[in-house]
């Protein structure tokens, strides 16, 4: 037990549970409840990884989502190492197997550091610069040289063996976050009866309040408060409470993405389990409760292993019993840093100094800081630092121009706050920029969504909670329920002074601004120097504000020095957009269960298996899966076609045609309606006769063609090929519906219905005839282009005298689940006769030989004469005059209406 | 995934539907008599508007029936929905 910097009470770790986990393969250990940046720390082990460029040491900048630099990867067994996780965010279980990324041969010793070595000769777009000639040395050269150099984590190289679940919900309101003023929100929409979904990233909800040590809510602690409220929301009949549930994205009316992460954080998870479950949640109204995020300061070597934000290591102190160093020095610009200096000093850690850049700091923290003696200093900034794999001194700049070199291993950055406006500009709200804040807060309302707490700027805790409970009762309110915002009495939680924005960034040095991307001050000045004036052109240009962390704890501080630079006000160099995901998603959660045999599922006749038991060979027709040639023992491709086709005009062959599409037609009405569709003429097909078909659409292309077989006088069975059954029926629909709504005609698709076996050759007929009962198919009965209802072995059937191959034959369709077994039976007749099974190919060699076209083969066919779109105007049009009924009334909305969703 | 006004069933998931294209373009009334522009007009010319859209979508799989109904393309709003069928005396 070498938890050398854990406190000796307090947070909400539970000391009763080691747990041991491993780091880079040192075995080390922690508490459930932790994180595995919280264990970490406790352990003392601050440098986590090497960054994206540079190769630069790196260490836990963040408490949360946020976290730019502490990517690790997990290793869960084969198939299950998943790169690039946060390690603020993966919850610590015995057995944890995490590792860093983006170094070699280690953490400590890096190669890749030599690029840092570089760096003067690395600035912003170096890559659009450098590697330019020649050309096809992209691909093959720097590319996958600078895919080795930089980067980070490495995919899983096995298959994903677990399940992912997906899941549709309805709620009335919608909550995430679970902070203080989401839990306020929801209370108030559960206590009217509203049917409430809360969701939050965290294990455990509470948002600050789980950090909070000081402030009283109605008389009690924070604590008791939040106990409270889970017990209620808990005990609320239509209220799902989903922990570990990031809503990644906010889409078209009201449609939010959730991922619920349901079994990574335990040990050993139950195998009845998904992995993760996507949760589509439709909601009337959505209450975004995203809190916001500290930001770092953008001084010279910012980035070094002990350097992090101020309220991250409150809450290490606080939540987690840390303490993340021993001697800290605190750089602030607002007065929540104040609080973060107090929170540390009781958990032992000793503060050498408070930084302030602003001029004067008299908010109510910064005199309790000084009056529990702490040294403050105001109008002074930070210089730099040093220290190799972690920070050992801070260089300060007072006020007077002197400097100072502080012994520290612990720097605590309070850059200000920003509001987690990501989903309110996903659902494309408009954000405005808050100069008392030095950011954007949301701007106009985003129908049937509501921002409350932090994420709209809102920050002492009694604003938050009322914020909070308003916004609960509004968007309860609007989706029907009567409700009064609830109100809370808070004590001991300060107003704070804004805190300003972060003007004085360093221009020398590596004064990083976007850690995960190794973007410095100097890069976005270069950028602009060189022409970039779009934030959007910028952010491209040297990359700041990409990849996974999107920019969380940078896009602010960027857009202020790009802003500089350009000589122009913050809020006037806007923002880059914010995009789906909030935090990246795995593809599995996306993907559920359409993967493999899922993903696009095969369809497949009655015949199949017998078909594969014959050893054929399939081919892929749309989504069917259709026998190509039966190859006999030595033969190949060309000689078992060969063999099918001379056997089909010699004797007799038999194919599966039952991926034909099918439609049945009827009513009074049919064969007008078929008449109009249709080039050929139908109303003088006569009951029992077939007719070839063309099918052409209003350009006069051939969309489709097939066989009409009339049975009566209203009642047709129309086929269409293998790819075209859904296009044919939605045309038929449409015009059906649209232009000839009067006539009286149903359309069924019956293509699953009817497996078809097509027997062809001059034996055709003795095949067939021994299983026919109740229809004479003698050539005077049934000559060709009929068609008849019977029986086929013992089978109700219909018997159509039709052939595709030049030969006489018959097509005999059958119910689909006796398709296998009049297949069978047919079989073994043709095989008597000397017939055989063919497939696809010898089907075209046949009907090519005889000249018989093909034109619905491919969707793509096309009819090039001028005749060909004559026909189809005439064939849609002449012969009838009908109104037009898809252009009679023009449709316009109506005054005043509302959003259909509400 | 949009909410789409299906007349006959209500709000439904967009997965059920299958789109139409837009909607009121007149099919002329005799096609032997117009010529090919006016011809390729009623076919390829579509309005493609930025705000307001009159189109038509199938709930496929649901009622199966065609519908027209107006989507601001660019909130992706709906505010009306009528039946293709219903709203013709043809």
């Amino acid at each position: 037990m070498t938890q050398t910097f854990r406190t000796a009470s307090g947070g909400r770790i539970d000391r009763a549970r080691p747990l041991a986990f491993s780091f880079d393969g040192r075995a080390l250990t922690g508490y459930a409840g932790d994180t595995l940046a919280s264990a970490l720390l406790a352990n003392g082990v601050h440098l986590v990884a090497r960054s994206y460029k540079y190769h630069r040491p790196r260490g836990i900048l963040a408490a949360g989502a946020e976290e730019p630099n502490a990517l690790v990867e997990i290793d869960r067994g084969t198939g299950r190492r998943t790169p690039n996780l946060r390690a603020t965010q993966v919850e610590l279980h015995d057995g944890l197997v995490a590792a860093s990324q983006n170094r070699w041969p280690s953490l400590s010793f890096d190669a890749g550091a030599v690029t840092g070595l570089l760096a003067p000769v690395l600035p912003a777009g170096f890559y659009y610069k450098t590697f330019l000639w020649p050309p096809r040395a992209w691909a093959t050269v720097y590319e996958p040289l600078i895919r080795r150099a930089a980067g980070l984590g490495r995919p899983p190289d096995a298959p994903d063996p677990d399940r992912y679940a997906n899941q549709y919900a309805h709620c009335d309101v919608l909550v995430i976050g679970a902070g203080p003023a989401g839990l306020a929100a929801a209370r108030a929409a559960v206590e009217c009866g509203a049917r409430v979904i809360v969701c939050d990233e965290q294990a455990e909800f509470g948002g600050t309040l789980l950090a909070e040590r000081r402030a009283r809510i109605g008389g009690s602690n924070a604590e008791a408060w939040l106990r409270e409220t889970l017990a209620l929301l808990s005990a609320a009949p239509r209220t799902a409470l989903l922990a570990r549930t990031t809503a990644f994205g906010v889409y078209a009316q009201n449609m939010a993405g959730l991922v619920e992460r349901v079994t990574d954080h335990l040990a050993v998870p139950d195998g009845s389990l998904p992995r993760e479950r996507l949760w589509q949640v439709r909601a009337k109204q959505i209450v975004i409760a995203a809190g916001s995020i500290e930001r770092p300061l953008v001084f010279p070597d910012n980035d070094r292993p002990g350097i992090m934000l101020a309220d991250a290591a409150r809450t290490y102190a606080n939540r987690y019993g840390v303490r993340p160093g021993t001697r800290a020095v605190i750089a602030a610009c607002g007065d929540t840093a104040y609080r973060a200096a107090l929170d540390l000093r009781d958990a032992g850690v000793e503060i050498a100094l408070i930084v302030d850049l602003r001029s004067v700091a008299e908010g109510e923290l910064a005199r309790a800081a000084r009056g529990a003696g702490l040294r403050v200093v105001t109008g002074a900034t930070v210089l730099g630092t040093q220290g190799r794999l972690r920070v050992r001194n801070v260089a300060i700049g007072l006020s007077g121009g002197t400097r100072e070199r502080i012994a520290a291993d612990l720097l605590c950055m309070g850059g200000g706050w920003t509001p987690s406006i990501h989903l309110y500009s996903q659902a494309r709200g408009r954000p405005r920029y808050d100069a008392a804040i030095g950011a954007f807060v949301p701007g106009d309302p985003v129908p049937d969504q509501l921002s409350a707490g932090a994420c709209r700027g809102v920050f002492a805790l009694a604003d938050v909670l009322a914020d909070g409970a308003r916004a609960g009762a509004e968007a309860a309110t609007r989706a029907g329920f009567r409700t009064t915002a609830e109100t809370y009495a808070v004590e001991d939680a300060p107003a704070m002074e804004a805190s300003r924005a972060n003007e004085r960034a360093a221009i020398s040095g590596h004064a990083f601004v976007d850690f995960q991307n190794d973007v410095t001050a100097k890069d976005l000045r270069l950028a602009t120097r060189e022409g970039f004036r779009s934030i959007e052109h910028v952010k491209r240009y040297t990359t700041t504000g990409m990849a996974t962390d999107q920019g969380k704890t940078s896009n602010v501080n960027a857009l202020g020095i790009v802003a500089q630079a350009l000589d122009a006000a913050p809020g006037a160099v806007g923002l880059t957009t914010f995009r789906p995901p909030y935090t990246p998603v795995t593809f599995g959660a996306l993907a559920g269960a359409a993967r493999c045999a899922l993903f696009d599922p095969v369809r497949t006749t009655p015949v199949h298996a017998w078909a594969e038991a014959q050893g054929a060979v399939f081919e892929d027709v749309g989504t069917w899966k259709r026998a190509r040639f039966f190859p006999r023992p030595g033969e190949t491709m060309d000689d078992a076609v060969a063999r099918e086709c001379r056997t089909v005009r010699a004797s007799v062959g038999m194919f599966d045609a039952s991926t034909l599409g099918k439609i049945e037609v009827v009513g009074p009405d049919a064969a007008e309606f078929l008449d109009r569709m249709y080039v050929n003429n139908v109303k003088s097909l006569a009951p029992g006769r077939c007719r070839y078909g063309v099918l052409l659409g209003e350009s006069g292309f051939v969309v489709d063609d097939g066989i009409i077989a009339r049975l009566s006088r209203d009642r047709f069975h129309v086929t269409t090929g293998t790819g075209n059954a859904a296009r044919v029926l939605t045309l038929m629909e449409d015009y059906l519906q649209t232009e000839w709504p009067k006539l009286r005609v149903w359309l069924t698709s019956t293509t699953e219905q009817w497996a078809v076996i097509a027997v062809q050759g001059p034996l055709a007929r003795q095949a067939v005839a021994p299983f026919v009962e109740g229809a004479d198919i003698s050539r005077a009965a049934m000559p060709h282009m009929s068609a008849r209802s019977c029986r086929v072995c013992d089978v109700p059937a219909r018997l159509f005298a039709v052939s595709f191959t030049g030969e006489p034959g018959f097509e005999i369709n059958v119910p689909a689940d006796y398709g296998l077994h009049v297949w069978q039976l047919v079989s073994k007749r043709v095989a008597e006769l000397g017939g055989v099974a063919y497939g696809t190919e010898a089907m075209h060699v046949l009907r090519a030989e005889k000249g018989s076209s093909s034109l619905a083969r491919k969707p793509t066919a096309r009819l090039p004469s001028t005749t060909s779109a004559w026909i189809g105007r005439s064939a849609a049009g002449s012969r009838t005059s009908w109104a037009s009924a898809r252009s009679a009334v023009p449709l316009s909305p109506p005054r005043g209406a509302r959003n259909w969703s509400a | 995934m949009l909410l789409i006004p299906c007349p006959f069933c209500g709000p439904r998931p967009e997965i059920e539907f299958t789109y139409g294209g837009e909607a009121n373009i007149a099919r002329p009334r005799d096609p032997q008599v117009v010529d090919d522009d006016a011809w390729a007009e009623f076919l390829h010319t579509r309005t493609n508007p930025k705000g307001m859209h009159a189109e038509r979508w199938r709930h496929l799989h649901g009622c199966g029936r065609f519908f027209k109904v107006c989507r601001d393309t660019v909130t992706d709003r709906f505010v009306a929905a009528a039946s293709s069928a219903l709203d013709t005396g043809a």
